[in-house]
């Protein structure tokens, strides 16, 4: 009996933690994305129940079908070349030469950095006027770009930066994934006469593979709210052209001087589930493999 | 971030018992405390500056220590809601002018005649934007607003005199012959927020065009969108914002550029000779440029006696003798008219911004309060399209007006 006090006594600083900073907030958020808030209401409070009709103003909203394709677009894209320039650069630090590590440090630097001077950096780079990139372009004859100005490169440039931010991340977890796969193993397909790409591919890759799917799960939840590169770069355009989820969510709450609190919430949710259904595919991908 | 099945329901669950319990409690004060907080958007001023001075000054004349806090002027609105919320509102905020109508709105402010507050040494314009159904809500502590600078060098090199430019037609005619003489014509900002709106606004109301019916204005985005397409401007304006833009014309290589009363000080730093000239009407005139600023309000508190001090304060801080001080800090123009004599008296080259001023209009003003952020966001979205070629300027402005709701 006073063990198990105990071992509830253990559990309260955890729970009081959960509750306080998630399950409240969590539960606030959808409080907020359920009512009419005006901002009248917001102060004084007896904001109406309106359900879902924020849910279905922000579907119906044309911007939604924008933000959500952009979404996945960024997303998506980012993860493909994240993951495989991570994983083409854990392979190659893999192998170990002289300066390795050195190296290996210069490029976490995208990680190192605040966001808001990356994002800023870029942006400069990228400015169609007097940016590097331009001036580069121009050097080998090619016209000018605006990389940040139209509704047509804004997304790509975007999402660009964040690939470059993204790497490191994907490179340190892979590398140290290919450092717990054992020597013998390669020796082993090296005796049997295996080529270095067929080792790649039937050898390393498969067993990265649960180290991959924690890669790709964490790097998607984080691009899916990927916030401030996007708002410093474009603010979300031109004419909301870089808009996604994120974004609009702040665009709606705070981005006008009017706050939107109950649309702005909801989209926020929207976020929350697709990470949600993302995290149980995982699970469930996982534990296939675990009977398998 | 993983979701755990059964727990996350008794956590729920929780979260409400603790949600409702925090609403239970609403702190009852009703003593008037003895230290009042002043809230302002003018983080670049330390506690030695001349304003923190003023206010603890203003504070001591009425009797309380003061507790000033600075934030970033666009966290300031949420940060005031959530306080007003919690019922910890500051006793006196300075806020920015277009913020005062949807604060009203909140029920946040306590309006002038309620704490003994009193706009009528203000210049009526300048007012506006913090009048509500008849009530006025704060004193402006001074004025900014915008007007076209010049560099001088690059004009006379194009052949251009500055006095030359009355009209659009003019403007034009000037942009030309900069750009034959191999210089670049025009800067400005036209971002995605709302900066963007604001930098649009001279050109929108000089072309006679209306907030409550945004194609009535479509002269003027054409008129952006002519000078992209002829070269006249950067393609950067559409991702400009002021600073950016004016860090353009700080390269030397502009004819002109569209910015505000704050960039004073960084022009005498430019390493150039600049000029300011008010922006031009569509057919001459000076067109009516938004007005910007703060305003000092009284945010509702939970006694008259915290409400009739927190006035006096406020009263204190835009006093005529008080304000230039705090005016000629933030390079404002004086909300005040003999106030503004005395800065020009002092400073000629202030003459054409204490013009602008005398012509500029409040963004809420026209009784639109709280309409003005919805349609403020749309037109900002209308000249992006149309800057970008996403849709031809009218018909970006017809979508922009079928979009506020």
């Amino acid at each position: 009996m006073r063990a198990r006090l105990a071992g509830w006594a253990f559990l309260v600083p955890l729970v009081a933690y959960l509750v306080g900073c998630y399950a409240y907030p969590l539960f606030t958020n959808v409080d907020l994305s359920i009512r009419g808030y005006t901002v009248r209401s917001f102060v004084h409070g007896g904001a109406p129940l309106v359900g879902f009709a924020n849910y279905a103003g922000v579907f119906g909203d044309p911007t939604f079908r924008t933000a959500l394709v952009n979404t996945v677009l960024f997303t998506l894209v980012s993860l493909f070349f994240q993951y495989t320039i991570g994983l083409a650069a854990a392979l190659f630090f893999a192998r170990g030469f002289r300066l390795s590590a050195t190296l290996r440090a210069l490029f976490l630097v995208p990680w190192l950095l605040p966001l808001i001077v990356s994002a800023s950096t870029w942006a400069w780079l990228l400015n169609s006027e007097s940016g590097l990139v331009n001036a580069a372009l121009k050097v080998v004859g090619l016209g000018p770009v605006n990389w940040l100005t139209s509704p047509d490169w804004s997304l790509v440039s975007v999402t660009i930066a964040n690939i470059w931010i993204g790497i490191p991340f994907n490179l340190v977890v892979l590398y140290s994934g290919l450092q717990n796969i054992p020597r013998e193993v390669h020796e082993a397909s090296a005796l049997d006469g295996a080529s270095g790409w067929q080792t790649f591919w039937h050898v390393t890759f498969p067993l990265l593979r649960p180290v991959s799917a924690i890669t790709l799960l964490l790097g998607l939840v984080y691009t899916l709210k990927v916030f401030d590169v996007i708002w410093i770069m474009t603010k979300g355009g031109p004419s909301g052209s870089s808009t996604t989820l994120a974004t609009w969510s702040y665009e709606l709450g705070f981005g006008n001087m009017l706050p939107r609190f109950g649309p702005s919430a909801a989209v926020g949710n929207v976020l929350i589930l697709i990470a949600v259904v993302a995290g149980l595919l995982y699970i469930r991908l996982q534990r296939r493999q675990e009977l398998a | 971030m993983f979701p755990a099945p059964v727990p996350a329901r008794l956590l729920a669950a929780l979260g409400l018992v603790v949600s409702v319990a925090a609403c239970s409690s609403t702190p009852a004060t009703t003593a008037t405390p003895d230290t009042f907080s002043v809230w302002d958007p003018y983080p670049q001023f330390t506690a030695e500056s001349e304003w923190v001075k003023t206010i603890e000054k203003c504070g001591t004349e009425a009797g309380v220590k003061i507790q000033r806090q600075a934030y970033d002027t666009t966290d300031l609105t949420s940060k005031v809601l959530l306080a007003a919320q919690q019922r910890t509102a500051p006793q006196v905020l300075v806020v920015d002018n277009p913020v005062v109508s949807t604060l009203v709105e909140a029920g946040v402010l306590k309006a002038n005649s309620d704490v003994g507050l009193d706009a009528a040494q203000v210049s009526p314009n300048l007012v506006a934007a913090g009048t509500v159904e008849g009530q006025t809500y704060g004193v402006p502590i001074g004025a900014n607003t915008l007007a076209l600078y010049y560099n001088k060098a690059v004009l006379a090199a194009a052949g251009v005199d500055p006095a030359s430019v009355k009209d659009w037609d003019s403007l034009n005619a000037a942009l030309a012959k900069v750009k034959a003489a191999g210089k670049k014509g025009i800067t400005f900002s036209a971002i995605g927020t709302e900066e963007g709106t604001f930098q649009f606004l001279p050109w929108f109301w000089g072309a006679g065009g209306k907030l409550t019916d945004l194609p009535s204005g479509k002269a003027a985005l054409e008129l952006w969108k002519s000078w992209l397409d002829n070269g006249y401007a950067p393609n950067s304006v559409v991702n400009n914002t002021q600073t950016t833009s004016w860090q353009e014309f700080a390269t030397g290589e502009y004819a002109f550029a569209e910015n505000g009363t704050w960039q004073l000080g960084n022009a005498k730093k430019a390493g150039f000779e600049y000029g300011v000239i008010p922006v031009p009407g569509r057919t001459g005139g000076t067109a009516p440029a938004p007005t910007g600023g703060e305003f000092v309000t009284v945010p509702v508190q939970d006694n008259k006696d915290t409400e009739a001090k927190a006035g006096r304060i406020a009263s204190c801080l835009t006093a005529p003798d008080k304000v230039l001080a705090a005016d000629t800090a933030l390079t404002y123009i004086s909300a005040v008219p003999s106030v503004q004599q005395q800065q020009v008296s002092a400073q000629a080259d202030l003459a054409v911004w204490v013009e602008a001023v005398k012509n500029a209009k409040g963004r809420t003003g026209d009784n639109l309060g709280t309409k003005y952020p919805k349609i403020s966001q749309p037109l900002w979205g209308a000249v992006q399209a149309a800057l970008t070629g996403a849709k031809a300027p009218e018909a970006a402005l017809r979508d922009a007006q079928a979009a506020v709701k």
